[in-house]
Parts: structure tokens; C-alpha cells; sequence
């Protein structure tokens, strides 16, 4: 049986024998390089799960306060947001079963797009290593590895931390890798200013980057607040716009669990990566914290040790 | 008419040297209408831009009136802008969408000073679309990749030089003053076979689907379909049609602006009373009203559907939540 096979038997039988009310997992989408997330609730909706190298959502984002028993098809970053969730109180871990799949990596559609020139690609089939895209009238084989996410290619948490179940096998864990936030901590203040100008300036404000985002989920973001207004609302304010991202990068140090679910989301291609990632690297640095990888650490801002270094305070 | 494409950067120079001119530019990886200096910068290969054209009208961001607070009291200063401008290469989706927010910005019972004056002064030249992307359906929405509404000129593509129609008065006027040379009967006809033969999806069947929907506010229908949306704005402030906007006042010290900003229905925010009432409490009323609004309350007062079938909410949707589908979907409801 292949995973898709596995993950709808496993679905089928948690519905069927009544364990859980809900399971949450990928369908597949309407074009191309799409999955779309999916919720099953009948043992025959379970048919239509699947599993694929388009699955790129964070599933972790529909668990929160989840009032029925719900199961959930988790890969590795999805995992580590659920563990975060659990620790901040906004999942049950009684009412939920985690049917973990080790991952191999998600395959980015805008690089895909990108590398056959923005061509329509109308089928995909994937042969394991390679992906094969058709358009009208070209076909082009693309290694998977070379298109993944840029989150992907970094992460060391591909086999999920925290699992009812595991389908399929462990992915061997990578070595940390932070070279692309080295790079641009290697560029001169000017030069980021320059570069996170330019990519706040494509900012349309639609805040797909703090929906996608499954540690983000404060009831009132301080971006919507009215009374005061503490940022101002115009997408035209290139420096609102960064103002919105810096603060969002603030308000999940210690949190934000490197799975680049904001990143995939935003329309407009922004490398947001870079902010979060900056925040990640030093948590890790400066703390030695890294969020959603075990139940048992404590959530890095929520404890004081003697050690820690505070050489970044005034 | 007829202008061999060697020849259009030439004319773009010629008419902003007299007109702003917006043409799509690739800009940081993105084709977005943009004022042109130079002819050369316009790239009119692109499909369609990531930003819907409504901008150029309607921009996302607009400061209605400027404000400074001084010794001597208040002076404010009103931000119409009657610049004259041409749109060069425009995708018919789009052209068809300014059509459908005339209808909003201007009717019996208000008149948008701000959208007007742009309208007013913007001649619109609508490009046909000869192969169009695997989410348009704009053959689907009373609009098609051929369609001229909303274009006072249009240009079709016949490979080496583009066809040129004056389609308003306003267009034709324009075209008289250019000076191009008649279109052969050889390109007429290589034109005319792709306005006909070029069609995008078709097949989105909308007959009925305003009155079903008119039946449909209370159906279970709505429970599941916004389960999977993350409740952001890249389906709506990215569609051509969309038009809802929200007013704030921004200031620093004693110098302020008044300025309005795309809302959108997807928002937590959106028409969220003073109270801290929301009649559309949830993603279940946000997405019908998403729906509702573009499929029978646009059709009830103005006789049109609000979407042209232009497939940025499709492409740009974080979730694929695919607003063909959920066409069907209400089409297959018993
Ligand atoms: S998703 Fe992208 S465009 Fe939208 S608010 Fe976030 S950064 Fe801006
Ligand atoms: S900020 Fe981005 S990378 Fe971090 S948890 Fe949220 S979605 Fe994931
Ligand atoms: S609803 Fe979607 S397809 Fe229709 S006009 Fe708007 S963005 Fe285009
Ligand atoms: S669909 Fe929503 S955002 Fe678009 S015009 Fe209607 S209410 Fe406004
Ligand atoms: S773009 Fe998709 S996720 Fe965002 S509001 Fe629209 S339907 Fe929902």
C-alpha cells in the first residue's frame, strides 16, 4: 500500500469505529501542484484523502479549540505547530490522534512556475525523485529536490516529533542549516534596509501570512486595532508594511516553528522567510530553544536561567 | 487598423509624451500596470497582472483629502486627479470589470467624485488574450478573451502586429489622431478567425444561479464550504471586481489624510459594528457573502454577475479553495 492507500484505511477506521468525529488531511486540489486541505467525517469522505508532494498547508492552523474528536494527517512541520498549540493551551491533546507521515519535502508551485517561464503547466506526474510537467506545448522534468520549498530544504524535523500513529518511514534528520540567513546577515544594514524595502513594497496587506500561520491566532492582531492605531493600515506604507512583519517576527519569538506556512501563503512571492528565520536562528543562539519539538521544554519565554545571555539588552 | 509590434514601443513614447501611460511592467518578479516613461518598458506577453487593473481607478491605497491644522485654522486639500491616461494592454477580464464597478462607483444614489474623475479621464485599450491561463473562465461570465466591453480600443494579436479597432468614440477619436495604416484583409481575417475561434472555459453553467442562490441563504450548503479558507484578502483584493473599501484617518501631529483602503468581505474585521456586533460573525457568513454578493446581490441590482471570470482568486488562493468548484457544487444541489 502507498501512503495515500494507508492514510485513507487509517482515516476509515478511526471514523468507522466511531474514535473520532473529524479527519483533517489534504484532498486533491483543483489544479496542477495542488492539494487542498480537507475534512472527513464519513468513513466514504475518508476516499478522498491523499498524500502527495503538494500537501504545503499547515494543518496544524484548523486544530485550534476544536470542539469534536478529530484525528489530523500531520507531516513534520504541521507536528511541531501542534505541539506548540498544546503547550499554549489551544489544542486538547486527548481529543486529538496525530497520524503522522514523515516528509520528504513539499515541491514550491511559484519555483515550478518560475523555472518553465511562467508557462501554464496543465498535468504533473510525479515519478518519485522527478516531477514531469506538461503545458500545450513543451514537457519538462524538474528534480524534486532542486524545487522544494526553501523551509523544506532547511528543515530537521521531517519525521514528526509527536505521533499516535507513523505511516511510512522515518526520514533521516538534516544537519542544521542556516546558511541563507548567514548570507543576509553578512550584508551590510543598508543593504538588507534596500532589500526588505523591495519586498515590502510588493506587501498588498491581504494578511495571508498571519492566517497561514498557525501560531498566530490572537483574537485582536494588533494590525486591526482601531483605537489606538498602532500601525497605520495603508498598503502603500512600505514602511507599515515592515513595521506589520517585524512586529508579527516579535510576537512569535520563541514560538514560530521554522514550518514557512506564511511564506507559501503570501500572493505576492515575499521572501518572509528571511525575518522569521532571523528570529528562529537567534532563539536557538541566544537560548538554546528551539519551539514545537518536544512537549517536555519549556516555551523559551516563558523561563529565566542564569545563563542566559542578556547581552542584547540596554 | 494595423501597428507591426516593432512599432509600439515608438508609439508608447508618442502618447506619454502626452498622456500618463500604464502599461504592465515587470517589476521585482511581479507584472503589474505601472506608469511608462519609455515604450520600451511595457512587456505585453504577460497573461495577466498579479494586481487587478480596478487599481488604476480604484487604488488600494487613496488619500481622499489632505489636511494641515495651523495658527490660522484648518486647510484641506482635495486629492482629485483628473490626469489624462491611457491604459495600454489591457486583458478583456479586466477592461469588462471597470464596466461592473461604473456601476457601483456611479448610480442613483451617489456619485465617487474620486473614482469618476480617473474614469472620466482614462481611455482604456483592451488587448485579446490568445492563449488564455487554465483558471480563466471568462467565456463562462458574459465576457470572453475577445470581449471589447470596456475597451474604447482593442488590439488583437495576429503575431507579427496587432489589429487595431476603434470601438468608442472616444477610441476612435484617439485613432484618427495616430495615423495608423489600414489593416489588409488578410489580417482582418487572421483576426477576426482568433476573436472567434479563442475561447477560455466555458463550461462554468451560471443560467438560474442568481435565483437558486436567492433560496439558498438559510442551506446547509454554506456550513462546509469556507471550512478550509484562512479568512485573508488575496481572493478579494486581488479580483477585478471586488470594490469594498474602508475609510481611516491618518496623522502626525498637525498633518493628517483621509484615506481609503480595500476592505475585504474575508476579514474577521469586516462590518464589525462599534457594538462589537458582526452580522457575519463567522467564515460561514463571510464566504456567502463573498458569493451572495457576486452571484445574486451584484445580479439583482445591476443585472450582472460581479466576477469576470478572471481566475486570480483561484491562482492565488493559499488554500485552493476554487470558486469553480463551489459553482458546481450549487449547481449539483438539488
Ligand atoms: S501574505 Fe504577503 S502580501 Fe499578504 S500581508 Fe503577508 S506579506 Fe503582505
Ligand atoms: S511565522 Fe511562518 S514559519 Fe513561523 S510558525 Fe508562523 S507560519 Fe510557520
Ligand atoms: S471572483 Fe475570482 S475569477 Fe471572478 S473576477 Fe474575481 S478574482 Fe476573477
Ligand atoms: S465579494 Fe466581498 S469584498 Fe468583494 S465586493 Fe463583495 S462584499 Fe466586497
Ligand atoms: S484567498 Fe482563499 S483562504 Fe484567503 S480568504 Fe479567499 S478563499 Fe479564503
Amino acid at each position: 500500500m502507498n501512503t495515500t492507500e494507508k492514510i485513507r484505511e487509517t482515516a476509515k477506521k478511526l471514523l468507522a469505529d466511531k474514535k473520532v468525529d473529524l479527519v483533517v488531511g489534504f484532498a486533491q486540489g483543483s489544479l496542477p501542484l495542488r492539494s487542498t486541505p480537507y475534512f472527513a467525517r464519513t468513513p466514504e469522505e475518508a476516499e478522498n484523502l491523499i498524500w502527495s508532494a503538494t500537501c504545503e498547508n499547515n494543518l496544524a492552523n484548523f486544530l485550534r479549540k476544536r470542539p469534536e474528536k478529530t484525528a489530523v494527517i500531520a507531516k513534520g512541520c504541521d507536528v511541531r505547530a501542534i505541539v506548540g498549540l498544546i503547550k499554549e493551551g489551544q489544542i486538547n491533546k486527548d481529543n486529538l490522534t496525530i497520524i503522522g507521515v514523515p516528509c520528504e519535502g513539499m515541491v514550491d508551485r511559484k519555483q515550478i512556475c518560475e523555472l518553465v517561464g511562467g508557462k501554464d503547466i496543465l498535468e504533473v506526474t510525479d515519478t518519485g525523485a522527478e516531477l514531469i510537467l506538461k503545458g500545450k506545448d513543451f514537457e519538462q522534468t524538474v528534480a524534486k529536490a532542486d524545487v522544494m520549498f526553501g523551509s523544506c530544504k532547511t528543515c530537521r524535523y521531517n519525521t514528526p516529533v509527536l505521533f499516535d500513529e507513523l505511516i511510512g518511514e522515518a526520514v533521516p534528520a538534516r544537519e542544521a542549516d542556516y546558511g541563507d540567513i548567514e548570507a543576509f546577515e553578512a550584508l551590510s544594514a543598508e543593504e538588507r534596509n534596500a532589500y526588505i524595502a523591495q519586498e515590502m513594497q510588493k506587501c498588498i496587506r491581504c494578511y495571508a501570512c498571519r492566517q497561514a500561520c498557525p501560531m498566530c491566532y490572537c483574537s485582536e492582531c494588533f494590525v486591526d486595532c482601531g483605537s489606538p492605531a498602532w500601525i497605520g493600515k495603508s498598503a502603500k506604507s512600505v514602511d507599515d508594511n515592515a513595521l506589520f512583519q517585524a512586529v508579527r517576527v516579535f510576537h512569535l519569538a520563541g514560538r514560530c516553528v521554522d514550518c514557512g506556512a506564511c511564506e507559501r501563503a503570501c500572493p505576492m512571492g515575499i521572501k518572509l522567510s528571511l525575518l522569521n528565520r532571523k528570529m528562529v536562528k537567534d532563539v536557538k543562539e541566544l537560548f538554546g530553544a528551539e519551539a514545537g519539538v518536544s512537549l517536555e521544554d519549556p516555551p523559551a519565554l516563558n523561563t529565566f536561567k542564569f545563563e542566559d545571555k542578556e547581552d542584547f539588552l540596554l | 487598423m494595423i501597428i507591426n509590434k516593432n512599432e509600439i514601443p515608438s508609439l508608447l513614447d508618442k502618447l506619454a509624451a502626452e498622456y500618463r501611460v500604464m502599461a504592465p511592467v515587470k517589476k521585482n518578479g511581479l507584472v503589474e500596470f505601472a506608469a511608462i516613461k519609455s515604450g520600451e518598458e511595457a512587456c505585453l506577453t504577460y497573461a495577466n497582472t498579479k494586481k487587478p487593473g480596478k487599481e488604476i481607478l480604484f487604488p488600494q491605497s487613496e488619500e481622499l483629502f489632505n489636511y494641515t491644522v495651523d495658527a490660522e485654522g484648518v486647510r484641506m486639500q482635495d486629492n482629485v486627479d483628473p490626469t489624462s491616461t491611457i491604459v495600454f494592454g489591457m486583458r478583456p477580464c479586466d477592461a469588462k470589470s471597470l464596466v461592473l464597478l461604473d456601476n457601483v462607483f456611479k448610480n442613483d444614489q451617489y456619485e465617487d467624485v474620486y473614482y469618476l474623475t480617473r474614469r472620466n479621464n482614462t481611455l482604456i485599450v483592451g488587448l485579446g488574450c490568445n492563449e488564455p491561463a487554465a483558471t480563466c473562465f471568462c467565456s463562462s461570465m458574459a465576457c470572453g478573451p475577445f470581449s471589447k466591453e470596456g475597451s474604447d480600443i482593442f488590439l488583437t494579436d495576429i503575431g507579427e502586429a496587432y489589429v487595431v479597432e476603434g470601438i468608442s468614440e472616444k477610441g476612435k477619436e484617439l485613432l484618427a489622431k495616430l495615423g495608423l495604416a489600414e489593416a489588409g484583409a488578410e489580417a482582418r481575417a487572421a483576426a477576426a478567425k482568433l476573436q472567434q475561434e479563442v475561447k477560455a472555459d466555458g463550461t462554468i453553467n451560471i443560467e438560474g444561479l442568481s435565483d437558486k442562490l436567492g433560496g439558498m441563504f438559510e442551506h446547509p450548503f454554506w456550513d462546509r464550504l469556507h471550512e478550509k479558507c484562512l479568512g485573508c484578502a488575496a481572493c478579494t483584493y486581488l479580483c477585478p471586481t471586488c470594490h469594498c473599501f474602508d475609510i481611516a484617518d491618518e496623522a502626525k501631529d498637525c498633518n493628517g489624510c483621509r484615506v481609503r483602503n480595500w476592505d475585504a468581505c474575508m476579514f474577521p474585521l469586516f462590518t464589525l459594528h462599534g457594538s462589537g456586533h458582526n452580522p457575519r460573525p463567522n467564515g460561514k457568513a463571510r464566504w456567502r457573502q463573498r458569493l451572495m454578493h457576486k452571484f445574486n446581490y451584484f445580479v439583482e441590482r445591476y443585472n450582472a454577475t460581479a466576477c469576470v471570470g478572471c481566475g486570480r482568486c483561484i491562482k492565488n488562493c493559499p488554500v485552493n479553495l476554487d470558486i469553480r468548484q463551489a459553482l458546481a457544487d450549487i449547481r449539483a444541489l438539488d
